[in-house]
């Protein structure tokens, strides 16, 4: 046995490799429209245990990531985008994620039960459940459509902290859901239009790698349209105040020509992409005011 | 594995043990939280 390099795999993965596996990042998203949700319920709750509701959306959120990444570890290793990750970079062992994303969802759900009341949990490993089963492991490598039926399991928050809350799911919740759902695909599609990720080399059928570029702006417009029915009927059904309703309209209004914009575009170069950048960095603005004008909104009424 | 290697695994499993401990000083927090929370609620 002579100069035997060091294998990295025989190290225990570093615990900064389990916290890049919760993808932290997408977290905040997350974790805020949680938070919306739990402040505009009516009813009161112990601010521990309302902590402890939204630590328990961040966890499951964390859970999933990281069975998503378990699952996914050799589909990561052929995109340049992913192929750093803990598991295609050969940092950590694909058990060790499985057993971190398992253990996790169990412990997040359990908690809230305890802490909350058990719809609410119910909810949560319903939404983890979705995300892996339903998203990552059946729609994803099948469909184009992955992501709208996907972006489910993200519109599932606010449901979650409302239930934490009250213990029962009603209009307006249900109303934040549909918002966050049909968001994600304008969100998505400008993201995926200019950064090309090698989804085809990976075998994952991404809308703008099998349909093309001009198929998938005329989806972002559609599903916009869809979104600003979504966004306005809070407001309509009456289940928000004018503050929410002004912003909506204002901010709906902002996205709508941003979609239009690049709905019209013909550019197949990232490097020109502008107004597709534009239109994704604005989407996350505006389920941010949106979501804060609820909160206020029901805040100044009170 | 050289005395080196050996070296490397320990900072390791010392770095993980550190961040575990940390945890589960904060679960006890929360959970000592949560019992105060629950029986003074109602």
């Amino acid at each position: 046995m002579t100069s035997v390099t060091f294998d990295e795999a025989l190290l225990p993965a570093h615990w900064r490799d389990f916290v890049a596996l919760t993808k932290p990042r997408v977290m905040t998203l997350v974790v805020f429209t949680g938070l919306c949700g739990l402040l505009v319920a009516p009813g009161h709750i112990h601010p521990i245990l309302a902590f402890t509701a939204i630590l328990c959306i961040a966890i499951g959120a964390g859970a999933a990531a990281a069975l998503n990444q378990w699952y996914e570890a050799d589909i990561d290793a052929k995109m340049k985008r992913t192929a750093n990750r803990p598991l295609p970079a050969g940092r950590m062992d694909r058990q060790s994620a499985l057993h971190f994303g398992v253990g996790l969802s169990f412990f997040s759900v359990i908690l809230l039960g305890m802490a909350t009341n058990w719809l609410a949990a119910l909810v949560l490993a319903v939404s983890i459940l979705f995300y892996v089963f339903i998203y990552t492991i059946w729609l994803k490598p099948r469909t184009a459509q992955n992501i709208v039926i996907g972006g489910a399991a993200g519109a599932f928050p606010p449901v979650i902290g409302w239930a934490a809350v009250t213990g029962d799911i009603s209009a307006l919740p249900v109303a934040l859901f549909m918002l966050i759902f049909f968001w994600t695909p304008p969100h998505f599609w400008a993201l995926a239009l200019f950064v090309k990720t090698d989804y085809a080399a990976a075998g994952i059928p991404m809308l703008p790698v099998v349909s093309g570029e001009v198929v998938t702006r005329r989806q972002i417009w559609a599903y916009t349209a869809i979104m600003a029915v979504a966004a306005m009927a809070p407001v309509l059904l009456q289940l928000t105040g004018l503050v929410y309703g002004v912003t909506a309209l204002l901010g709906t209004a902002l996205f709508a020509f941003f979609a239009f914009q690049v709905y019209r575009r013909r550019e197949s170069d990232p490097t020109r992409m502008q107004p597709e950048r534009r239109l994704f960095k604005y989407s996350i603005l505006y389920l941010f005011l949106l979501f804060g004008a609820v909160v206020v909104d029901r805040w100044v009424l009170a | 594995m050289t005395p080196d290697e050996n070296e490397k695994v320990r900072a390791r499993q010392k770095s993980r043990a550190l961040v575990m401990g940390l945890l589960l000083g904060a679960l006890v927090l929360l959970f000592y939280g949560i019992t105060i929370a629950k029986m003074g609620g109602n």
